[in-house]
């Protein structure tokens, strides 16, 4: 199998991309010689076949990562050289950034727009933030225990690290993932999702061309239940760091348990609820809300699935959703009209669509809903459920679609009970212009993220991670450096005689 | 008047180009003559003769500079530019300084008189490293927030403070530059700095840069002048909240009066230094002998952390002070264009003059004069690589800052002695330990009063490490993520949640 393609884009460009797996800089087809599909969401279609990795590629990568981190990355290479990479990839992806978003959009579905200037644009920044950490990484000195000990203590890059990304934000992702640990002197193999691996391997090519060692950095797509196995359990990754759903997080952990206790980190699904009390901004929290639930077709972890309204305004809110929701258009990416795209796969939509038809067979009022159309696509129309009920699914379970469930609230006792009653906590937000009444509620709920008068919005400077099932760990901020860094003690003897005979 | 511009074209083995400097005060991204229409003389000091002239300022540009720095922090830098922008703006200075690279080194040789080598290898690109490594703090200055009681909110922010004052010396012009406005611009400050009236050239060449790299006006103003003028100014302004000075004890001494008398202003000095060098008997003796030479002599002994006094344990005195002194008979002093050249002349005659005056005085003091102990030539600023040997531990060349090409080797006997002799200063900028055994020289290490103590090497300075005074060589850091705190002040704020009186 040839490792390029040349694929025709919506908007009639050709463009060349490769389709082999990235290993030591080099584009190679899988050692089994597989290869999947990848299908454009909006119309069903394949674009072209990928090489599929399997446990033997994987051993390929890894050994690859290893020797770079042993020679050429890792405690050989100075904290500014990983800046200067770092920042040079960025400006290669700023150089591309709308042929990028045109892929990701014609792979993942999303709308070019959002794509380039959402995705992308923070995917650049995150890696500059990272690149600024790379000369930064200090540890300590500690004088308190004495004259005769100099004990300091070491951030020591932990190794090789195994990445397994998403396909609701495949660049992103990437960046997410990368960034932190190229920063700190980690190599890594990632393997991006089977359904979106395309711009994953376009990258490579802009990670070849800043200059980056070969091994430094290796990609290797195939099915999660194979290379992602495989890599999860292999006995030479140090790391592995994981985005998906919390079922396939505890295989991932799982598998590091059985192997060789790799250290894990989990960024796993939610169930993120919203909370607006009668003092807050109806029109701004029912459009952030609408937001919240609706981005990227709902196939964020972050999906703003479930609204409580305090009582008072609860039918004035629902009125105001329903008059905002017509400003809402799913379509194809490459239409600038587009607010989001299709789901992702023929599986997603029968699954979303099954969870929307739970809510009607569960009882819950369908307040905003339209039936499924015969169109070509994966195209789901936003469903706003009214009158829930706890234990119904559809405010149980993470849907990852459109889906928004609306219940309501008398005191904020009760608020933030409906709120914690999840065996997630990624993120949340209240609605309140009592700020006394924000930073209570704020401070009591479980979750990794908690907005105030906003939904979604994140910072690369601040971090963010899941409570409870919603995962391990932290990314972006400083604090996902934690997580790709080994703190090593050294005590040092500068004065005491041995302790003999004891 | 017309504002005044500099032109030159270089024709040396490293570079052939043009330089084209407006010599104007550089007030809101423009540049402009000075207020009272004075002018300034840049003088070469390779040759004593002139170079060209620069507008002087005086204290109403220092005013009108001060006005627009605020303006800038109040409509366009401050919060109103988030961190991450005012990081990408420094990378992109640092950028452009790397692309200039040999036409500001050429500037920077023609202007102070150091070697090319130097100024190209050392100088311009510390420069731009600087840069990058606070264009990476830009958007990670963080406050904390700190868990008290459950009636209480608590957190602290750490903003910038203003508009801020910066005065550099002449030594290291371009990367004293470097080492204010990198940490002052990302930390969200604007800035009013006096270069030094003898070496402002490669400063205003990079106030094009920073126009070109796109800070918005007004963030960065440089106004020429005196220390006495200019420097008084700034250091008296009351709308300027923060002064940063690097130069002599003495004037430090000055800012921080002018600071107390005016609107008690924040202060960071770095100041003078008469570091030890301290060589112990298992020293690798001709390693020690090549770094105590790059102690002293680079920069042709005009660093502040210059290793001064070279102390050499008495079991190897003899040898050591006999291989030095061949070292440094070999170091070439010359035109600092000139590629064999190691030493060029001293900045200014008054600095030339003062360094002979304090070699008469070693002269006199009894002192052994082992190499050198006059000028060199009799065009420029040239003075000759001098050891003394033994002198007096309270004499002139042993307790006072010489800031030229000087060195004054004795002898200790021990860790004891040594202590009390290298501690024995009003000064505390810098110190180094040689000896084979890392561990003593660890523990020697910390019981020495210097901000910055080398082991088995001398004058490695790193972006990422601090750098500052014990004493009165001075007081906050440079350098480091500790270089933050001289340019943010910290706001705690404690909100009550449901606490009623």
């Amino acid at each position: 199998m040839t490792t390029s393609a040349t694929i025709t884009l919506p908007t009639g460009q050709t463009l060349k991309i490769p389709t082999g797996l990235f290993i030591d800089n080099k584009f190679v087809p899988a050692a089994k010689g597989g290869t999947f599909d990848t299908i454009n969401p909006s119309t069903e279609e394949v674009i072209c076949c990928v090489a599929e990795a399997t446990a033997e590629d994987i051993d390929l990568a890894v050994s690859s990562s290893r020797r770079a981190f042993t020679t050429t990355w890792g405690q050989n290479v100075l904290g500014t050289e990983r800046a200067r990479l770092i920042n040079k990839l960025a400006d290669l992806m700023e150089r591309d950034q709308q042929m990028l978003a045109e892929l990701e959009a014609y792979d993942n579905g999303k709308p070019v727009r959002i794509a380039r200037d959402g995705d992308i644009a923070d995917s650049i920044a995150c890696l500059r933030y990272y690149a600024g950490w790379a000369d930064k990484l200090t540890g300590q000195t500690i004088s308190s225990t004495g004259p005769t000990k100099f004990n300091f203590t070491r951030e020591e890059p932990i190794g090789v690290c195994g990445q397994i990304i998403p396909w609701n934000y495949p660049i992103m992702m990437w960046a997410w993932k990368t960034g932190p640990a190229l920063a700190t002197g980690c190599t890594v193999v990632m393997k991006p999702s089977e359904l979106t691996p395309l711009t994953a391997l376009k990258l490579c090519e802009l990670v070849q061309e800043a200059g980056f060692p070969a091994g430094v950095l290796n990609c290797v797509p195939g099915l999660g239940p194979v290379g992602g196995a495989a890599l999860a359990s292999h006995p030479d990754v140090n790391k592995i760091a994981f985005t998906g759903s919390t079922e396939t997080g505890r295989k991932i952990m799982e598998a590091s348990a059985k192997s060789n206790l790799k250290k894990v980190s989990l960024e796993l699904g939610g169930k993120s609820p919203s909370l607006v009390f009668e003092s807050a901004d109806l029109e701004k929290a029912a459009a952030w809300a609408l937001m919240g639930a609706t981005y990227n077709s709902g196939q964020d972890c972050t999906c703003g699935s479930r609204v409580y309204v305090q009582s008072s305004v609860y039918d004035k809110f629902l009125s105001i959703m329903k008059v905002k929701v017509e400003e809402y258009h799913i379509g194809d990416g490459f239409d600038s009209k587009s607010s989001a795209g299709p789901l992702i796969s023929k599986a997603q939509f029968d699954k979303v669509n099954a969870y929307i038809q739970s809510g009607i067979d569960e009882g819950a009022t369908p307040f905003i809903y339209s039936p499924k159309t015969e169109r070509r696509g994966y195209f789901v129309e936003p469903v706003v459920f009214s009158d829930v009920k706890s234990d119904m699914k559809i405010v149980q379970e993470e849907i990852f679609g459109p889906v928004l469930s609306v219940g309501r609230f008398e005191t904020e006792a009760e608020a933030i009970a409906l709120a914690n009653d999840s065996k997630y906590g990624l993120g949340a937000a209240v609605y309140s212009s009592d700020g006394g009444q924000c930073i209570r509620v704020s401070s009591s709920i479980a979750a990794g993220t908690v907005w105030i008068n906003q939904y979604g919005l994140l910072s690369n400077q601040a971090p963010f991670g899941g409570y409870k099932m919603s995962g391990i760990g932290r990314e972006l901020g400083s604090y996902a450096l934690a997580e790709y860094t080994a703190v090593k003690s050294v005590l040092w003897n500068v004065g005491d005689e041995p302790y003999w005979p004891l | 008047m017309s504002t005044l511009v500099y032109e030159h074209e270089f024709k040396t083995k490293a570079f052939s180009g043009k330089t084209r400097i407006e010599t104007g005060i550089f007030i809101d991204g423009k540049f402009s003559a000075g207020a009272d229409g004075g002018t300034i003389d840049v003088i070469n000091p390779t040759t004593g003769k002139l170079i060209t002239k620069i507008a002087e300022g005086t204290r109403k540009d220092v005013d009108r500079a001060v006005v627009a720095a605020q303006k800038a922090y109040d409509t366009v830098w401050g919060t109103k530019t988030p961190g991450y922008e005012r990081g990408k703006l420094l990378i992109r200075l640092a950028e452009l300084i790397e692309e200039n690279a040999d036409e500001l080194a050429h500037v920077e040789t023609i202007d102070n008189g150091k070697t090319l080598r130097d100024s190209r290898g050392f100088d311009v690109v510390q420069a731009a490293a600087v840069f990058r490594y606070y264009g990476g703090w830009a958007d990670k200055v963080e406050g904390k927030t700190i868990e008290v009681n459950p009636s209480k909110f608590a957190y602290t922010v750490h903003e910038p403070i203003g508009a801020v004052g910066c005065i550099i010396p002449w030594n290291f012009p371009l990367l004293m530059l470097s080492w204010k406005l990198g940490p002052a611009l990302a930390t969200g400050n604007t800035v009013v700095l006096k270069p030094s009236e003898l070496t402002p050239l490669t400063a205003l060449r990079v106030c094009s840069l920073i126009n070109e790299a796109g800070f918005p006006p007004g963030v960065v103003n440089i106004v020429n002048g005196y220390g006495t003028t200019v420097g008084a100014a700034i250091a008296e302004h009351p709308h300027l909240e923060k002064v940063a000075f690097t130069g002599s004890t003495l004037v430090g001494r000055s800012i921080m009066k002018a600071a107390a008398n005016s609107n008690l202003k924040k202060v960071t000095l770095e100041l003078g230094g008469k570091s030890p060098n301290i060589i112990f008997n298992d020293a690798d003796i001709g390693q020690a002998v090549k770094w105590a030479a790059f102690g002293l002599f680079f920069n042709h002994g005009q660093c502040c952390c210059a290793g001064s006094r070279i102390y050499v344990q008495s079991g190897i005195y003899d040898e050591f002070t006999k291989q030095f002194a061949d070292h440094v008979k070999t170091l070439q002093v010359g035109d600092p264009f000139e590629e064999s050249t190691y030493q060029g002349p001293q900045v200014s005659q008054t600095q030339q003059e003062r360094i002979l005056g304090y070699i008469e005085a070693g002269k006199k003091d009894g002192a052994t004069l082992l190499v050198g102990g006059d000028r060199h030539g009799t065009e420029g600023y040239f003075v000759q690589p001098t050891v003394f040997a033994d002198a007096k531990a309270d004499s002139k060349v042993m307790s006072e800052e010489i800031f030229g090409p000087v060195a004054c080797v004795s002898r200790f006997e021990d860790e004891e002695d040594i202590i009390h002799q290298a501690n024995d200063s009003m000064y505390g900028l810098a110190a180094a330990v040689f000896s084979k055994d890392v561990t003593r020289a660890i523990s020697v290490a910390h019981r020495l009063k210097a901000g910055t103590v080398w082991v088995n090497c001398y004058n490695q300075l790193n972006p990422q490490v601090p750098f500052g005074g014990y004493k009165a060589s001075g007081f906050g850091r440079e350098l480091g993520e500790y270089a933050l705190s001289n340019f943010t002040n910290v706001k705690a704020v404690h909100i009550n949640l449901h606490g009623t009186m």
